[in-house]
């Protein structure tokens, strides 16, 4: 399995992704952002950071980066396509993905361990997960999903909710969101289900020694169902 | 602009100061060459007034590759490793100018750490605020929160550790101290001195601006009412652009066409260049014409002068130019060569093809002044004799809960939640621990680290409060299972002009001093911050050290959760009960005087290296060290993070309950292990001559001090963390 994590001016969790890739079997390649060829992937990632510094919103300008055409013609065809947290941000503001990404609404910086219950299993990120709410980590200041009714109203009836913040438990309510997002919205796919956009970063939950290892089911899983 | 006594004493300095160097130079200075001289020569730059102190400070050690001197420390660890460390402070912009002020004290310090070619991987920091109930702690606490979060999150290097206190004597100057550790290999360390002559000088990152001038000089003077006017001094951050330095730095180091580098840090591009030009014994020549330039018709005395962030000098090799330009073309930052290397030992400054300035540069440095002020040696307080009847109406248990919701000890998990602390992907101990540890990437092995102070002692008795943070900060390390290599310091004092003051900076050193030397945990670098008061009152002294230590296999970590019902609880070290200055007598009975709890540097070490022995042998499953609200603070806190109880022993001792519970005699953990191992462990306890106490069992539910007692892990939970949060949201 052939891999590409974008590297943009500003990503600072690109080579934690390389290193969580790497483990989990797939042959990683970093790409720069001003590159305009895409190296054969089955999959890209867009890491977390801050690309050009979040200026102008966050995702903005690195959305219009040279090597973005490239990303979207790849997920148009059907190309596999993750975005973590800023990655996320650049996704929704290239158009992959609906919506927006507000600033948390206690408009502060958070970074913990949070519970996430899987909304929609039929997709190849999710697939073989064998339990339905799993312990992920957040650090974002901009992870406040938002979106218009209809828009609302289209993914839902579309099921392109990935993932809810939740407690252990699984239950989804306000209580259990972190950054106010809409529903407790915490990641969203696109209508054809091979582009993902997530806040949580299952690269940093990769090793027992770390805040917790559920990120390596998504990782396992994700090398076994792209194959 | 003519240049004067009055113009002189302006740029905040003295009389005889400004006859030495119209003497030096043997006329006097032009107005740029006296920004120059002022920015030099002031506190911050010069350490004018510490330096004859600082000098007896304990810098070498077999593990110590860079001592104090350059941009940050460095040591050994092994396997051509090295950890490049440094804590510097940024108080006086943090009390201007809450956010920027904090934000740029913590990409200063990145800068001196990656300067010397180490990737950043770990920031901590020491933030002291006033009374909680004045009007302005509460803002300045959010914004110098925001601030370190805003830079070091951008940065991507996780926030491990850190210490938060209040205390009125901060009122009207908070501390902000930020530390950075870096990974680099030891063959590829990059210092500051430059070599050879005619090689190109580089000016490298942001174009300069007019933020900061005079920045240094304003820390290097007392607050007055006129503080809001010095808001144009404060320095504003740009953590992007910092972070493509970062990135275009270590490419350019990844290969062999740097001779030195140096960041632009206090006083800009003067004290980098002639930073460079004096360690190399050179001179150096620059074109100010060159600089980069935010803004347009900038006066060589600005240009000199501006403390625009995110800036680095480099001298390179002849003929690497293009090479090194085309890295930081790909970056996006400014690239310009601006002067040369030359013999002439002198900074001349050419600005339209005139030449602006031309000073010898051993007048700049080894002339400076040194100074050796006077000092006032500081009494031991007398005893104070606490009487029974005090003790007659407390609780236990509401003692406790009033003690862990007190601002100095109550979960501080509002701060840290706003720094990214796990980015970067090996952070093991995260922050609410004895010490942040960080693996050392793709290795076995893990730094530890933490940042302490005790102004509290340091105020009461400055001689033991020196000694006793030292031991502080080895036995947060010890706590985690690494063992202490080297500490950097960062000294805050009031006004060394101030007899009072310069006392407790002697004697706070002098004891900082004695116990690094005795625990061979030597000083590698550091930072003095002076000048820290209101009008004529300074703060309490306020030593911050950063410990910095090493575990060989990050697996056998230790953390200070409770973990195992039916596990003896131990506390290692001799308990006597010394209440004055501990939290109980100061906040419960409200009783201030008397002196610090005593430092027993053999049992210390001892102790400590006792304890090493056992976590080695895999006997020890939690540990965490007895500091501010002794045994029982510390036993909660334990259990907070194990979410275990603890069942306490009628104690062995004949003082009263308070002092054996809050009491803070020093030199003690609390550490806990299986009972089929008690046996082992009290053998080598008692080979070593250590002195231990088994003071209760673990259990699952509550801490139960006696039958009339206990208190449930969900109100201690409660009584510690609901103060800040409570505070922070009203």
């Amino acid at each position: 399995m052939n891999s590409s994590v974008i590297t943009f001016p500003g990503s600072n969790c690109d080579r934690d992704m390389d290193v969580a890739l790497k483990k989990f079997g797939f042959k990683n390649k970093m790409v720069w952002h001003d590159d305009t060829e895409l190296p054969k992937s089955d999959l890209v990632v867009l890491p977390g950071g801050f690309s050009y510094g979040d200026y102008l919103r966050c995702g903005s300008m690195a959305s219009k980066s040279k090597i973005m055409h490239s990303v979207i013609n790849f997920a148009k065809g059907g190309g596999k396509v993750i975005g973590i947290c800023n990655g996320f941000q650049i996704l929704v503001e290239s158009g992959l993905l609906p919506g927006v990404l507000l600033r948390n609404k206690y408009l502060e910086f958070i970074c913990k361990n949070v519970h996430v219950t899987i909304n929609n299993k039929e997709n190849s990120f999710f697939k073989d997960f064998d339990k339905d709410t799993v312990e992920f980590h957040i650090a974002h200041n901009e992870g406040n999903y938002f979106c218009s009714n209809e828009q609302l109203k289209e993914i839902q009836n579309n099921n392109q909710i990935a993932l809810f913040y939740s407690d252990a438990d699984g239950n989804i309510d306000e209580k259990n969101n972190p950054n106010g997002s809409i529903k407790n919205i915490a990641g969203i796919f696109n209508k054809e289900m091979n582009v993902l956009g997530m806040m949580p970063h299952p690269e940093r939950m990769i090793d027992p020694a770390l805040s917790g290892e559920d990120g390596s089911i998504f990782f396992k899983n994700l090398i076994n169902n792209l194959k | 602009m003519i240049v004067n006594e009055q113009v002189a004493i302006d740029h905040g300095l003295k009389k005889d100061e400004y006859e030495k160097i119209c003497e030096l130079l043997k006329r006097t200075p032009n107005i740029t060459e006296l920004g120059i001289f002022s920015a030099m020569w002031n506190e911050h730059c010069s350490y004018k007034s510490s330096r004859f102190h600082l000098k007896n400070l304990p810098t070498k050690g077999k593990n110590v590759i860079q001592g104090p001197g350059e941009n940050a420390g460095v040591i050994d660890i092994g396997d051509n490793d090295a950890i490049v460390f440094k804590i510097e402070s940024h108080n006086h912009p943090s009390f201007i100018e809450p956010y920027q002020g904090a934000a740029t004290g913590v990409g200063g310090i990145m800068r001196d750490v990656f300067t010397m070619g180490a990737r950043p991987i770990a920031n901590l920091n020491s933030i002291h605020f006033g009374s909680p109930q004045h009007k302005k702690t509460k803002n300045l606490l959010r914004g110098v929160v925001h601030g370190i979060g805003g830079y070091g999150n951008c940065m991507g290097v996780p926030t491990i550790a850190g210490q938060t206190s209040f205390d009125e004597s901060y009122n009207g100057n908070i501390l902000v101290n930020a530390m950075t550790l870096g990974l680099v290999k030891k063959d590829k360390i990059f210092y500051s001195k430059a070599a050879g002559l005619g090689k190109p000088v580089i000016y490298v990152g942001s174009k300069t601006g007019r933020d900061g001038i005079h920045g240094a000089s304003m820390a290097s003077a007392s607050f007055d009412d006129k503080i809001e006017e010095k808001k144009p001094t404060v320095q504003v951050g740009d953590p992007f652009t910092e972070k493509l330095l970062l990135e275009a730095c270590l490419e350019l180091m990844s290969g062999d066409s740097i001779i030195a580098i140096q960041d632009m840090g206090a006083a800009g591009l003067t004290s980098s260049s002639i930073e460079m030009a004096s360690k190399g014994n050179l001179g150096i020549e620059i074109n100010l014409n060159k600089v980069p330039c935010r803004e347009s018709k900038m006066t060589p005395y600005e240009i000199m002068l501006s403390e625009s962030q995110e800036r680095m000098l480099i001298v390179l090799e002849n003929g690497k130019e293009e090479q090194a330009k085309k890295i930081f073309d790909k970056w996006n930052l400014d690239f310009a060569v601006i002067g040369k290397t030359t013999k002439s030992k002198k900074i001349e400054l050419f600005f339209n093809e005139e030449k602006v300035a031309d000073i010898p540069v051993d007048t700049l440095v080894e002339n400076s002044p040194m100074y050796d002020r006077k000092w006032k040696k500081a009494k031991l307080p007398k005893k104070i004799k606490v009487k029974k009847e005090q003790f007659k109406d407390l609780k236990v248990i509401n003692v406790l809960n009033k003690i862990l919701s007190n601002p100095n000890v109550c979960s501080k998990e509002w701060i840290w939640q706003q720094y990214d602390h796990t980015v970067m992907g090996d952070t093991i101990q995260k922050p609410g621990g004895d010490a942040g540890v960080v693996r050392v990437h793709g290795t076995e092995k893990a730094v530890a680290a933490s940042v302490d102070s005790s102004a509290v002692y340091c105020w009461a008795h400055p001689l033991s409060g020196g000694k006793q943070i030292v031991c502080e900060s080895w036995r947060n390390l010890i706590s985690v299972g690494a063992k202490p290599i080297a500490i950097t310091n960062c000294l805050n004092f009031g006004s060394p002009e101030n007899e009072d003051n310069m006392g407790e900076f002697v004697e706070c050193v002098q004891g900082l001093g004695e116990a690094s030397a005795y625990l061979n945990f030597p000083v590698v670098s550091g930072n003095v911050s002076f000048y820290n008061q209101t009008k004529e009152v300074g703060i309490k002294p306020t030593p911050a050290i950063g410990g910095v230590g090493l575990i060989q296999n990050y697996k056998n970590m230790i953390t200070m959760d409770l973990k195992q019902s039916e596990n003896i609880v131990l506390v290692i070290g001799k308990t006597e009960g010394h209440l004055e200055q501990s939290l109980f007598l100061r906040e419960i009975l409200n009783e201030k005087n008397g002196p610090p709890p005593e430092i027993n540097l053999f049992n210390e070490k001892n102790n400590g290296e006792t304890i090493l022995k056992l976590i080695d042998k895999n006997f020890i499953k939690s540990a965490h060290d007895v500091s501010l609200g002794g045994i029982l603070t510390a036993l909660s806190k334990m259990c907070i993070k194990g979410k275990k109880g603890v069942t306490l022993k009628k104690p062995n001792y004949l003082i009263s309950k308070f002092e054996y519970l809050f009491g803070e005699d020093q030199g003690r953990y609390i550490v806990e292990i299986e009972q089929s191992d008690y046996k082992e462990v009290a053998k080598i306890l008692e080979k070593n001559s250590v002195h231990y106490d088994e003071i209760g069992t673990v259990n699952d539910s509550e801490l139960i001090i006696d039958d009339k007692s206990k208190v449930s892990i969900d109100d201690l939970i409660k009584s510690h963390t609901i103060w800040l949060t409570n505070y922070m949201s009203k």
